[in-house]
Protein backbone atom coordinates (compact mmCIF):
# COMPACT_ATOMS: atom_id res chain seq x y z
CA UNK A 1 0.00 0.00 0.00
CA UNK A 2 1.08 3.13 -0.86
CA UNK A 3 1.62 6.17 1.51
CA UNK A 4 -0.77 8.06 0.57
CA UNK A 5 -3.50 5.41 -0.55
CA UNK A 6 -6.14 6.87 1.64
CA UNK A 7 -5.95 10.52 0.11
CA UNK A 8 -5.97 8.93 -3.22
CA UNK A 9 -9.29 7.05 -2.65
CA UNK A 10 -10.48 10.44 -1.25
CA UNK A 11 -9.69 12.62 -3.88
CA UNK A 12 -10.85 9.69 -6.25
CA UNK A 13 -14.68 9.48 -4.50
CA UNK A 14 -14.46 13.35 -4.91
CA UNK A 15 -13.79 13.35 -8.45
CA UNK A 16 -16.48 10.79 -9.31
CA UNK A 17 -18.84 12.92 -7.08
CA UNK A 18 -17.77 16.27 -8.74
CA UNK A 19 -18.11 14.71 -12.94
CA UNK A 20 -21.47 13.99 -11.90
CA UNK A 21 -22.31 17.47 -12.20
CA UNK A 22 -23.17 17.94 -15.98
CA UNK A 23 -21.80 21.87 -15.84
CA UNK A 24 -18.44 21.05 -14.80
CA UNK A 25 -16.88 19.36 -17.73
CA UNK A 26 -13.42 16.99 -17.24
CA UNK A 27 -11.10 19.56 -18.24
CA UNK A 28 -12.31 21.40 -15.15
CA UNK A 29 -12.73 18.80 -13.12
CA UNK A 30 -8.79 18.28 -13.95
CA UNK A 31 -8.33 22.25 -13.15
CA UNK A 32 -10.37 21.72 -9.57
CA UNK A 33 -8.03 18.59 -8.84
CA UNK A 34 -5.03 20.09 -9.45
CA UNK A 35 -5.94 22.89 -6.84
CA UNK A 36 -7.29 20.47 -4.68
CA UNK A 37 -3.75 18.46 -4.23
CA UNK A 38 -1.96 22.01 -4.49
CA UNK A 39 -3.68 22.77 -1.04
CA UNK A 40 -3.41 19.31 0.10
CA UNK A 41 0.42 19.49 -0.67
CA UNK A 42 0.15 22.76 1.53
CA UNK A 43 -1.43 22.26 4.50
CA UNK A 44 0.60 18.78 4.87
CA UNK A 45 3.48 21.10 4.55
CA UNK A 46 2.41 23.15 7.61
CA UNK A 47 2.17 19.85 9.52
CA UNK A 48 -1.60 18.53 8.57
CA UNK A 49 -1.74 15.00 7.94
CA UNK A 50 -3.40 13.92 5.10
CA UNK A 51 -7.49 13.41 6.12
CA UNK A 52 -7.29 17.09 7.53
CA UNK A 53 -5.57 18.69 5.03
CA UNK A 54 -8.04 16.64 2.46
CA UNK A 55 -11.06 18.07 4.62
CA UNK A 56 -9.43 21.79 4.92
CA UNK A 57 -9.01 21.91 0.93
CA UNK A 58 -12.65 20.52 0.10
CA UNK A 59 -13.71 22.97 2.74
CA UNK A 60 -11.65 26.02 1.26
CA UNK A 61 -12.91 24.76 -2.15
CA UNK A 62 -16.34 25.58 -1.12
CA UNK A 63 -19.77 24.03 -1.79
CA UNK A 64 -19.94 21.89 -4.47
CA UNK A 65 -23.90 22.76 -5.49
CA UNK A 66 -23.07 26.65 -5.42
CA UNK A 67 -19.89 26.91 -7.42
CA UNK A 68 -21.49 24.27 -10.03
CA UNK A 69 -23.93 27.19 -10.35
CA UNK A 70 -21.30 29.53 -11.25
CA UNK A 71 -20.34 27.26 -13.66
CA UNK A 72 -23.64 26.49 -15.14
CA UNK A 73 -23.61 29.97 -15.14
CA UNK A 74 -20.82 30.98 -16.90
CA UNK A 75 -21.41 27.84 -18.95
CA UNK A 76 -25.12 27.34 -19.81
CA UNK A 77 -24.79 25.38 -22.99
CA UNK A 78 -23.04 22.60 -21.08
CA UNK A 79 -26.27 21.53 -19.48
CA UNK A 80 -27.74 20.91 -23.32
CA UNK A 81 -24.98 18.19 -23.07
CA UNK A 82 -22.51 18.51 -25.99
CA UNK A 83 -21.01 16.05 -28.25
CA UNK A 84 -17.53 15.93 -28.51
CA UNK A 85 -16.40 14.20 -31.01
CA UNK A 86 -13.06 14.94 -31.65
CA UNK A 87 -11.78 17.23 -28.66
CA UNK A 88 -10.00 20.32 -29.47
CA UNK A 89 -6.17 20.61 -27.90
CA UNK A 90 -3.11 19.49 -28.82
CA UNK A 91 -3.40 16.09 -26.50
CA UNK A 92 -3.02 12.72 -27.20
CA UNK A 93 -7.12 12.00 -26.77
CA UNK A 94 -6.95 14.64 -29.77
CA UNK A 95 -5.37 12.61 -32.16
CA UNK A 96 -6.39 9.37 -31.21
CA UNK A 97 -10.04 10.78 -31.48
CA UNK A 98 -8.99 11.84 -35.19
CA UNK A 99 -7.36 8.40 -35.85
CA UNK A 100 -10.84 7.07 -34.67
CA UNK A 101 -12.06 9.01 -37.13
CA UNK A 102 -10.39 8.06 -40.19
CA UNK A 103 -10.82 4.38 -39.30
CA UNK A 104 -14.63 4.73 -39.29
CA UNK A 105 -14.45 6.61 -42.20
CA UNK A 106 -12.09 4.12 -43.96
CA UNK A 107 -14.37 1.50 -42.80
CA UNK A 108 -17.74 3.44 -43.98
CA UNK A 109 -16.30 3.63 -47.32
CA UNK A 110 -15.10 -0.03 -47.44
CA UNK A 111 -18.73 -1.17 -46.75
CA UNK A 112 -19.74 1.08 -49.48
CA UNK A 113 -17.17 -0.52 -51.49
CA UNK A 114 -18.08 -3.64 -50.86
CA UNK A 115 -21.72 -3.52 -51.56
CA UNK A 116 -20.77 -1.90 -54.52
CA UNK A 117 -18.71 -4.69 -56.05
CA UNK A 118 -21.38 -7.20 -54.46
CA UNK A 119 -24.07 -5.74 -56.51
CA UNK A 120 -21.51 -6.12 -59.91
CA UNK A 121 -20.57 -9.45 -58.86
CA UNK A 122 -24.16 -11.13 -58.08
CA UNK A 123 -26.27 -10.69 -61.28
CA UNK A 124 -28.83 -12.30 -59.44
CA UNK A 125 -31.09 -10.32 -57.02
CA UNK A 126 -31.70 -12.88 -54.84
CA UNK A 127 -28.20 -14.10 -54.18
CA UNK A 128 -27.19 -9.86 -53.92
CA UNK A 129 -30.01 -10.03 -50.68
CA UNK A 130 -28.33 -13.06 -49.18
CA UNK A 131 -25.09 -11.50 -49.30
CA UNK A 132 -25.96 -8.14 -48.38
CA UNK A 133 -25.00 -9.09 -44.35
CA UNK A 134 -22.34 -10.64 -44.79
CA UNK A 135 -20.81 -7.73 -46.99
CA UNK A 136 -21.38 -5.29 -44.42
CA UNK A 137 -21.26 -6.96 -41.47
CA UNK A 138 -17.33 -7.48 -41.57
CA UNK A 139 -17.20 -3.67 -41.78
CA UNK A 140 -18.86 -3.24 -38.44
CA UNK A 141 -16.84 -5.91 -36.79
CA UNK A 142 -14.06 -4.57 -37.86
CA UNK A 143 -14.52 -1.30 -35.82
CA UNK A 144 -15.82 -2.80 -32.82
CA UNK A 145 -12.34 -5.20 -32.83
CA UNK A 146 -10.27 -2.34 -33.32
CA UNK A 147 -12.09 -0.44 -30.76
CA UNK A 148 -12.08 -3.33 -28.21
CA UNK A 149 -8.67 -4.45 -28.86
CA UNK A 150 -10.04 -8.20 -29.89
CA UNK A 151 -8.54 -11.29 -28.58
CA UNK A 152 -7.53 -13.82 -31.53
CA UNK A 153 -9.70 -16.29 -29.51
CA UNK A 154 -12.70 -13.65 -29.97
CA UNK A 155 -12.00 -12.79 -33.82
CA UNK A 156 -11.87 -16.33 -34.09
CA UNK A 157 -15.38 -16.65 -32.44
CA UNK A 158 -16.57 -14.30 -35.05
CA UNK A 159 -15.10 -15.27 -38.17
CA UNK A 160 -15.91 -18.58 -37.90
CA UNK A 161 -19.41 -18.59 -37.56
CA UNK A 162 -19.47 -15.78 -40.23
CA UNK A 163 -16.99 -18.22 -42.75
CA UNK A 164 -19.86 -20.89 -42.18
CA UNK A 165 -22.49 -18.60 -42.28
CA UNK A 166 -21.38 -17.54 -45.78
CA UNK A 167 -20.62 -20.94 -46.90
CA UNK A 168 -24.13 -21.80 -46.17
CA UNK A 169 -25.81 -18.87 -47.99
CA UNK A 170 -23.41 -19.45 -51.37
CA UNK A 171 -23.06 -23.00 -51.67
CA UNK A 172 -26.75 -24.63 -51.12
CA UNK A 173 -28.08 -24.59 -54.66
CA UNK A 174 -31.38 -22.47 -53.36
CA UNK A 175 -33.97 -22.89 -55.85
CA UNK A 176 -34.74 -19.34 -57.92
CA UNK A 177 -37.54 -17.53 -56.39
CA UNK A 178 -37.82 -20.18 -53.64
CA UNK A 179 -38.86 -19.64 -49.98
CA UNK A 180 -35.85 -21.19 -48.03
CA UNK A 181 -33.37 -18.65 -49.70
CA UNK A 182 -35.49 -16.07 -49.14
CA UNK A 183 -36.28 -17.33 -45.32
CA UNK A 184 -32.58 -17.67 -45.01
CA UNK A 185 -31.86 -14.08 -46.55
CA UNK A 186 -34.10 -12.72 -43.95
CA UNK A 187 -32.81 -14.98 -41.04
CA UNK A 188 -28.62 -14.18 -41.86
CA UNK A 189 -28.89 -10.88 -40.53
CA UNK A 190 -29.85 -11.82 -37.21
CA UNK A 191 -27.24 -14.03 -36.35
CA UNK A 192 -24.52 -11.57 -38.04
CA UNK A 193 -26.46 -8.82 -35.52
CA UNK A 194 -25.86 -11.47 -32.51
CA UNK A 195 -21.68 -11.59 -34.38
CA UNK A 196 -21.88 -7.93 -34.35
CA UNK A 197 -22.88 -8.10 -30.37
CA UNK A 198 -20.10 -10.67 -29.20
CA UNK A 199 -17.69 -8.17 -31.10
CA UNK A 200 -19.39 -5.26 -28.90
CA UNK A 201 -18.67 -6.58 -25.90
CA UNK A 202 -15.00 -7.44 -26.35
CA UNK A 203 -16.08 -10.68 -26.44
CA UNK A 204 -17.55 -11.16 -23.02
CA UNK A 205 -20.82 -12.06 -24.62
CA UNK A 206 -21.32 -14.10 -21.10
CA UNK A 207 -21.94 -10.93 -19.57
CA UNK A 208 -25.60 -10.28 -19.02
CA UNK A 209 -24.87 -6.44 -18.12
CA UNK A 210 -22.72 -6.42 -21.79
CA UNK A 211 -25.68 -8.18 -23.18
CA UNK A 212 -27.79 -5.59 -21.73
CA UNK A 213 -25.62 -3.02 -23.01
CA UNK A 214 -25.69 -3.88 -26.69
CA UNK A 215 -29.52 -3.68 -26.57
CA UNK A 216 -29.47 -0.37 -25.54
CA UNK A 217 -26.77 -0.05 -28.37
CA UNK A 218 -28.81 -1.31 -30.91
CA UNK A 219 -32.14 0.58 -30.00
CA UNK A 220 -29.69 3.95 -29.65
CA UNK A 221 -28.23 2.93 -33.47
CA UNK A 222 -31.68 2.44 -34.43
CA UNK A 223 -32.93 5.74 -33.50
CA UNK A 224 -29.24 7.31 -35.05
CA UNK A 225 -29.77 5.24 -38.11
CA UNK A 226 -33.25 6.62 -38.84
CA UNK A 227 -31.63 10.09 -38.34
CA UNK A 228 -28.82 9.93 -40.42
CA UNK A 229 -31.05 8.53 -43.40
CA UNK A 230 -33.27 11.46 -42.30
CA UNK A 231 -31.12 13.87 -42.98
CA UNK A 232 -29.39 12.18 -45.73
CA UNK A 233 -33.40 11.55 -47.61
CA UNK A 234 -33.86 15.42 -47.09
CA UNK A 235 -30.69 15.94 -48.65
CA UNK A 236 -30.63 13.97 -52.06
CA UNK A 237 -34.35 15.00 -52.31
CA UNK A 238 -33.26 18.42 -52.78
CA UNK A 239 -30.12 17.91 -54.95
CA UNK A 240 -32.51 15.51 -57.15
CA UNK A 241 -34.83 18.23 -57.10
CA UNK A 242 -32.37 20.95 -58.02
CA UNK A 243 -30.53 19.32 -60.65
CA UNK A 244 -33.94 18.28 -62.28
CA UNK A 245 -34.73 21.95 -62.50
CA UNK A 246 -31.47 22.88 -64.25
CA UNK A 247 -32.28 19.26 -66.72
CA UNK A 248 -29.97 17.00 -65.25
CA UNK A 249 -30.80 13.71 -64.85
CA UNK A 250 -29.36 12.16 -61.11
CA UNK A 251 -31.30 9.06 -60.59
CA UNK A 252 -28.87 6.91 -62.29
CA UNK A 253 -25.89 8.32 -59.99
CA UNK A 254 -28.55 8.34 -57.01
CA UNK A 255 -29.09 4.28 -57.42
CA UNK A 256 -25.51 3.08 -58.65
CA UNK A 257 -23.29 5.11 -56.64
CA UNK A 258 -25.20 7.43 -53.40
CA UNK A 259 -27.09 4.97 -52.04
CA UNK A 260 -25.08 1.60 -52.46
CA UNK A 261 -22.43 3.53 -50.42
CA UNK A 262 -24.42 6.01 -48.25
CA UNK A 263 -26.52 3.08 -46.53
CA UNK A 264 -23.99 0.86 -45.50
CA UNK A 265 -21.81 3.75 -44.77
CA UNK A 266 -24.28 5.22 -42.55
CA UNK A 267 -24.70 2.37 -40.15
CA UNK A 268 -20.74 2.44 -39.37
CA UNK A 269 -20.96 5.85 -39.07
CA UNK A 270 -24.04 5.58 -36.55
CA UNK A 271 -22.34 3.12 -34.53
CA UNK A 272 -19.58 4.78 -33.95
CA UNK A 273 -21.95 8.26 -33.00
CA UNK A 274 -23.44 5.71 -30.58
CA UNK A 275 -20.31 4.62 -28.55
CA UNK A 276 -19.06 8.24 -29.48
CA UNK A 277 -22.38 10.00 -27.82
CA UNK A 278 -23.08 7.22 -25.11
CA UNK A 279 -23.66 10.14 -22.34
CA UNK A 280 -24.62 12.72 -24.25
CA UNK A 281 -28.38 11.53 -25.37
CA UNK A 282 -29.28 8.77 -23.14
CA UNK A 283 -32.12 10.45 -22.35
CA UNK A 284 -33.58 10.03 -25.54
CA UNK A 285 -34.53 6.46 -24.68
CA UNK A 286 -36.94 6.41 -22.02
CA UNK A 287 -38.75 9.50 -23.64
CA UNK A 288 -39.07 7.64 -26.64
CA UNK A 289 -40.26 4.21 -24.38
CA UNK A 290 -42.39 6.15 -22.48
CA UNK A 291 -44.10 7.50 -25.88
CA UNK A 292 -44.62 4.66 -27.58
CA UNK A 293 -45.37 1.61 -25.14
CA UNK A 294 -48.75 3.06 -24.59
CA UNK A 295 -49.33 3.92 -27.73
CA UNK A 296 -48.30 -0.12 -29.34
CA UNK A 297 -50.56 -1.29 -26.23
CA UNK A 298 -53.68 0.88 -28.33
CA UNK A 299 -52.34 -0.65 -31.72
CA UNK A 300 -52.18 -4.32 -30.54
CA UNK A 301 -55.57 -3.78 -28.82
CA UNK A 302 -57.03 -2.53 -31.93
CA UNK A 303 -55.74 -5.36 -34.21
CA UNK A 304 -56.47 -8.00 -31.56
CA UNK A 305 -60.36 -6.56 -31.91
CA UNK A 306 -60.23 -6.27 -35.93
CA UNK A 307 -58.85 -10.31 -35.53
CA UNK A 308 -61.87 -11.08 -33.59
CA UNK A 309 -63.76 -9.91 -35.29
CA UNK A 310 -63.02 -10.83 -38.96
CA UNK A 311 -64.33 -14.24 -38.23
CA UNK A 312 -62.10 -17.22 -38.91
CA UNK A 313 -58.77 -17.98 -38.08
CA UNK A 314 -58.28 -19.86 -41.61
CA UNK A 315 -59.45 -17.58 -44.00
CA UNK A 316 -56.76 -14.91 -42.26
CA UNK A 317 -54.45 -13.75 -45.26
CA UNK A 318 -51.04 -15.14 -45.19
CA UNK A 319 -49.41 -11.89 -45.58
CA UNK A 320 -51.58 -10.73 -42.29
CA UNK A 321 -49.89 -13.56 -40.59
CA UNK A 322 -46.24 -11.68 -41.79
CA UNK A 323 -47.22 -8.73 -40.95
CA UNK A 324 -48.50 -9.35 -37.52
CA UNK A 325 -45.30 -11.59 -36.77
CA UNK A 326 -42.92 -7.95 -37.95
CA UNK A 327 -45.59 -6.49 -35.34
CA UNK A 328 -44.65 -8.68 -32.54
CA UNK A 329 -41.15 -8.43 -33.38
CA UNK A 330 -40.99 -4.73 -33.25
CA UNK A 331 -42.89 -5.20 -29.77
CA UNK A 332 -40.46 -7.32 -28.94
CA UNK A 333 -37.67 -4.67 -29.79
CA UNK A 334 -39.94 -1.68 -27.62
CA UNK A 335 -39.66 -4.48 -24.73
CA UNK A 336 -36.08 -4.93 -24.72
CA UNK A 337 -35.23 -1.14 -25.44
CA UNK A 338 -37.45 0.01 -22.40
CA UNK A 339 -35.96 -2.35 -20.32
CA UNK A 340 -32.04 -1.60 -21.05
CA UNK A 341 -33.70 2.24 -20.45
CA UNK A 342 -34.97 1.83 -17.14
CA UNK A 343 -32.86 2.91 -13.94
CA UNK A 344 -33.07 -1.06 -12.19
CA UNK A 345 -32.95 -0.05 -8.87
CA UNK A 346 -36.29 2.19 -8.98
CA UNK A 347 -39.24 0.81 -7.70
CA UNK A 348 -42.57 -0.61 -9.51
CA UNK A 349 -44.51 1.89 -11.16
CA UNK A 350 -47.45 2.80 -13.55
CA UNK A 351 -45.04 2.36 -16.58
CA UNK A 352 -43.95 -1.31 -15.11
CA UNK A 353 -47.68 -1.60 -15.02
CA UNK A 354 -48.02 -0.18 -18.81
CA UNK A 355 -45.27 -2.27 -20.07
CA UNK A 356 -46.76 -5.69 -18.45
CA UNK A 357 -49.98 -4.76 -20.47
CA UNK A 358 -47.66 -4.55 -23.62
CA UNK A 359 -46.08 -7.89 -22.65
CA UNK A 360 -49.99 -9.68 -22.05
CA UNK A 361 -51.87 -7.69 -25.49
CA UNK A 362 -48.93 -9.58 -27.24
CA UNK A 363 -49.81 -12.63 -25.94
CA UNK A 364 -52.42 -11.96 -26.89
CA UNK A 365 -52.08 -11.39 -30.51
CA UNK A 366 -49.16 -14.06 -30.45
CA UNK A 367 -51.71 -16.83 -29.18
CA UNK A 368 -54.48 -15.57 -31.90
CA UNK A 369 -51.38 -15.80 -34.19
CA UNK A 370 -50.82 -19.68 -33.48
CA UNK A 371 -53.92 -20.32 -33.55
CA UNK A 372 -54.41 -19.31 -37.19
CA UNK A 373 -51.15 -20.65 -38.50
CA UNK A 374 -52.00 -24.25 -36.75
CA UNK A 375 -55.15 -23.50 -38.58
CA UNK A 376 -53.49 -23.22 -41.91
CA UNK A 377 -51.09 -25.91 -41.54
CA UNK A 378 -53.73 -28.72 -40.67
CA UNK A 379 -55.84 -27.38 -43.93
CA UNK A 380 -52.75 -26.89 -46.50
CA UNK A 381 -49.99 -29.19 -44.78
CA UNK A 382 -46.64 -27.54 -43.78
CA UNK A 383 -44.41 -25.30 -46.13
CA UNK A 384 -41.07 -23.88 -44.62
CA UNK A 385 -42.77 -20.60 -44.61
CA UNK A 386 -45.06 -21.92 -42.82
CA UNK A 387 -42.67 -23.83 -40.06
CA UNK A 388 -40.56 -20.68 -39.77
CA UNK A 389 -43.35 -18.48 -38.71
CA UNK A 390 -44.22 -20.95 -36.44
CA UNK A 391 -41.20 -21.83 -35.11
CA UNK A 392 -40.92 -17.87 -34.28
CA UNK A 393 -44.44 -17.39 -32.68
CA UNK A 394 -43.14 -20.39 -30.65
CA UNK A 395 -40.30 -18.84 -29.21
CA UNK A 396 -41.94 -15.48 -28.68
CA UNK A 397 -44.48 -17.17 -26.52
CA UNK A 398 -41.96 -18.09 -24.29
CA UNK A 399 -40.27 -15.15 -23.90
CA UNK A 400 -43.57 -13.32 -23.56
CA UNK A 401 -44.86 -16.11 -21.22
CA UNK A 402 -41.87 -15.76 -18.86
CA UNK A 403 -41.39 -11.84 -19.55
CA UNK A 404 -45.24 -11.36 -18.23
CA UNK A 405 -44.67 -13.74 -15.15
CA UNK A 406 -41.48 -11.99 -14.20
CA UNK A 407 -43.09 -8.55 -14.68
CA UNK A 408 -45.80 -9.61 -12.33
CA UNK A 409 -43.48 -10.78 -9.82
CA UNK A 410 -41.59 -7.49 -9.76
CA UNK A 411 -44.76 -5.35 -9.85
CA UNK A 412 -45.79 -7.36 -6.53
CA UNK A 413 -42.51 -6.35 -5.20
CA UNK A 414 -41.47 -10.12 -5.07
CA UNK A 415 -39.07 -9.93 -7.28
CA UNK A 416 -35.79 -7.37 -8.68
CA UNK A 417 -36.05 -5.89 -12.15
CA UNK A 418 -32.57 -7.62 -12.43
CA UNK A 419 -34.90 -10.67 -12.67
CA UNK A 420 -36.55 -9.38 -15.39
CA UNK A 421 -33.64 -7.93 -17.41
CA UNK A 422 -31.57 -11.10 -16.76
CA UNK A 423 -34.57 -13.24 -18.34
CA UNK A 424 -34.53 -10.50 -21.63
CA UNK A 425 -30.76 -10.84 -22.00
CA UNK A 426 -30.19 -14.71 -21.28
CA UNK A 427 -32.91 -15.50 -23.87
CA UNK A 428 -31.57 -13.73 -26.78
CA UNK A 429 -28.95 -16.20 -27.90
CA UNK A 430 -32.01 -18.62 -28.15
CA UNK A 431 -33.12 -16.54 -31.57
CA UNK A 432 -29.90 -16.42 -33.00
CA UNK A 433 -30.28 -20.16 -32.34
CA UNK A 434 -33.07 -20.70 -34.42
CA UNK A 435 -32.02 -18.24 -37.04
CA UNK A 436 -29.15 -20.64 -37.42
CA UNK A 437 -31.58 -23.47 -37.93
CA UNK A 438 -33.49 -21.85 -40.27
CA UNK A 439 -30.62 -20.74 -42.47
CA UNK A 440 -28.36 -23.90 -42.15
CA UNK A 441 -30.95 -26.86 -41.77
CA UNK A 442 -34.44 -25.85 -43.41
CA UNK A 443 -32.84 -25.91 -46.84
CA UNK A 444 -31.69 -29.40 -47.00
CA UNK A 445 -34.89 -30.77 -45.27
CA UNK A 446 -37.10 -28.72 -47.53
CA UNK A 447 -35.20 -29.61 -50.87
CA UNK A 448 -33.87 -25.78 -51.76
CA UNK A 449 -37.24 -25.14 -52.21
CA UNK B 1 -9.93 41.75 9.68
CA UNK B 2 -13.09 39.45 6.83
CA UNK B 3 -13.65 41.80 4.18
CA UNK B 4 -17.28 41.93 2.88
CA UNK B 5 -18.41 39.50 0.26
CA UNK B 6 -19.81 41.98 -1.95
CA UNK B 7 -16.75 43.85 -1.92
CA UNK B 8 -14.53 41.00 -2.31
CA UNK B 9 -16.85 40.27 -5.34
CA UNK B 10 -16.32 43.75 -6.99
CA UNK B 11 -13.14 43.29 -6.57
CA UNK B 12 -12.07 39.91 -7.95
CA UNK B 13 -12.02 41.09 -11.74
CA UNK B 14 -9.39 43.94 -11.28
CA UNK B 15 -7.36 41.89 -8.69
CA UNK B 16 -7.11 38.59 -11.22
CA UNK B 17 -6.37 40.73 -14.01
CA UNK B 18 -3.89 42.88 -11.99
CA UNK B 19 -2.10 39.88 -10.64
CA UNK B 20 -2.03 38.21 -14.45
CA UNK B 21 -0.26 41.27 -15.54
CA UNK B 22 2.46 40.69 -13.43
CA UNK B 23 2.79 37.39 -15.19
CA UNK B 24 1.45 33.92 -16.37
CA UNK B 25 -0.18 31.84 -13.21
CA UNK B 26 -2.44 29.36 -12.79
CA UNK B 27 -5.19 28.83 -10.58
CA UNK B 28 -3.71 27.85 -7.21
CA UNK B 29 -0.92 30.37 -7.49
CA UNK B 30 -3.57 33.08 -8.36
CA UNK B 31 -5.40 32.73 -5.52
CA UNK B 32 -1.86 32.64 -3.11
CA UNK B 33 -0.81 35.75 -4.61
CA UNK B 34 -4.39 37.25 -3.52
CA UNK B 35 -3.92 35.99 0.11
CA UNK B 36 -0.22 37.76 -0.05
CA UNK B 37 -1.38 40.83 -1.20
CA UNK B 38 -4.05 40.94 0.81
CA UNK B 39 -2.06 39.78 4.00
CA UNK B 40 -5.50 36.91 4.38
CA UNK B 41 -8.09 39.51 4.29
CA UNK B 42 -9.38 38.10 1.16
CA UNK B 43 -10.61 34.74 1.70
CA UNK B 44 -12.26 33.47 -1.47
CA UNK B 45 -14.34 30.71 -1.79
CA UNK B 46 -11.84 28.39 -3.97
CA UNK B 47 -14.00 27.01 -6.57
CA UNK B 48 -15.27 30.31 -7.49
CA UNK B 49 -12.17 31.33 -8.84
CA UNK B 50 -12.67 29.16 -12.36
CA UNK B 51 -16.02 29.54 -13.33
CA UNK B 52 -14.53 33.55 -13.01
CA UNK B 53 -10.93 32.91 -14.60
CA UNK B 54 -13.64 30.93 -17.34
CA UNK B 55 -16.25 34.19 -18.15
CA UNK B 56 -12.42 36.53 -18.56
CA UNK B 57 -11.60 33.90 -20.90
CA UNK B 58 -14.81 33.86 -22.78
CA UNK B 59 -14.78 37.60 -22.72
CA UNK B 60 -11.17 37.95 -24.41
CA UNK B 61 -9.50 38.99 -20.95
CA UNK B 62 -7.20 36.76 -21.22
CA UNK B 63 -5.91 33.30 -22.89
CA UNK B 64 -5.17 29.69 -21.48
CA UNK B 65 -2.70 26.61 -22.12
CA UNK B 66 -2.99 23.30 -20.54
CA UNK B 67 0.98 22.68 -19.09
CA UNK B 68 1.75 20.08 -16.78
CA UNK B 69 2.70 20.66 -13.06
CA UNK B 70 6.31 19.63 -11.48
CA UNK B 71 4.19 16.35 -10.31
CA UNK B 72 3.36 15.72 -13.81
CA UNK B 73 -0.45 17.24 -13.16
CA UNK B 74 -2.67 18.63 -15.66
CA UNK B 75 -2.42 22.02 -14.88
CA UNK B 76 -4.18 25.15 -16.55
CA UNK B 77 -2.10 28.22 -17.18
CA UNK B 78 -3.96 31.87 -17.57
CA UNK B 79 -2.25 34.58 -19.32
CA UNK B 80 -3.62 38.08 -19.88
CA UNK B 81 -4.06 38.92 -23.65
CA UNK B 82 -3.87 42.58 -24.92
CA UNK B 83 -7.69 43.33 -24.48
CA UNK B 84 -7.68 42.30 -20.59
CA UNK B 85 -4.63 44.91 -19.75
CA UNK B 86 -7.07 47.52 -21.65
CA UNK B 87 -10.19 45.82 -19.59
CA UNK B 88 -7.33 46.39 -16.32
CA UNK B 89 -6.79 49.61 -17.24
CA UNK B 90 -10.31 50.88 -17.29
CA UNK B 91 -11.04 49.19 -14.33
CA UNK B 92 -7.93 51.21 -12.59
CA UNK B 93 -9.77 54.38 -13.75
CA UNK B 94 -12.52 52.81 -12.32
CA UNK B 95 -11.39 52.05 -8.98
CA UNK B 96 -9.55 55.56 -8.70
CA UNK B 97 -12.23 57.65 -8.72
CA UNK B 98 -13.67 55.16 -6.42
CA UNK B 99 -10.95 54.90 -3.95
CA UNK B 100 -10.18 59.34 -4.59
CA UNK B 101 -14.70 59.39 -3.80
CA UNK B 102 -14.29 57.26 -0.98
CA UNK B 103 -10.72 58.85 0.72
CA UNK B 104 -12.40 62.16 0.59
CA UNK B 105 -15.44 61.17 2.52
CA UNK B 106 -13.69 59.50 5.41
CA UNK B 107 -11.38 63.10 5.72
CA UNK B 108 -14.87 65.13 5.63
CA UNK B 109 -16.21 62.59 8.29
CA UNK B 110 -13.04 61.87 9.86
CA UNK B 111 -12.30 65.90 10.04
CA UNK B 112 -15.08 67.00 12.54
CA UNK B 113 -14.50 64.11 14.37
CA UNK B 114 -10.82 64.99 14.86
CA UNK B 115 -11.93 68.83 15.41
CA UNK B 116 -14.71 67.37 18.51
CA UNK B 117 -12.03 65.32 19.81
CA UNK B 118 -9.63 68.40 19.77
CA UNK B 119 -11.78 70.95 21.52
CA UNK B 120 -12.79 68.21 24.24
Amino acid sequence: MTPHAELEAQIDRWRGYVQRNRAISPADVDELEDHLREQIADRQATGLDDEEAFLVAIKRLGNLDAVSREFAREHSDRLWKQLVLVPAGPDDASASAWRELAVVLALAVGAGVAVKAGSAWFDDGAALMRNLGLLVFPFLAAYFAWKRRLTGAVAATLIVPFAALAVALNVYPFAPAGSTGMLAALHAPVILWLLTGVAYVGGRWRSDKGRMDFVRFTGELAVYYTLLALGGAVLIALTLASLRAIGVDFQPVLEDWVLPFAVPGALVVAAWLVEAKQQVVENIAPVLTRVFTPLTVAMLLVLLTVLATAGGFVDIDRNLLILMDAILVLVLCLLLYSISARDPLAPPGLFDALQLALVIAALAVDAVMLTAMLARIAEFGYSPNKIAALGLNLLLLVHLLRAAWLAVGFLRGRLPFAAVERWQTRYLPVYGAWAAVVVVVFPPIFGFI
Amino acid sequence: MRIDKDLVAASATPLVLGILAEGDLYGYAILKRVSELSGGGMQWTDGMLYPLLHRLERLGYVSSLWGTSDAGRRRKHYTITPAGRDALADRQEQWTVVADALRQVWQTTQGPAAATEGWA
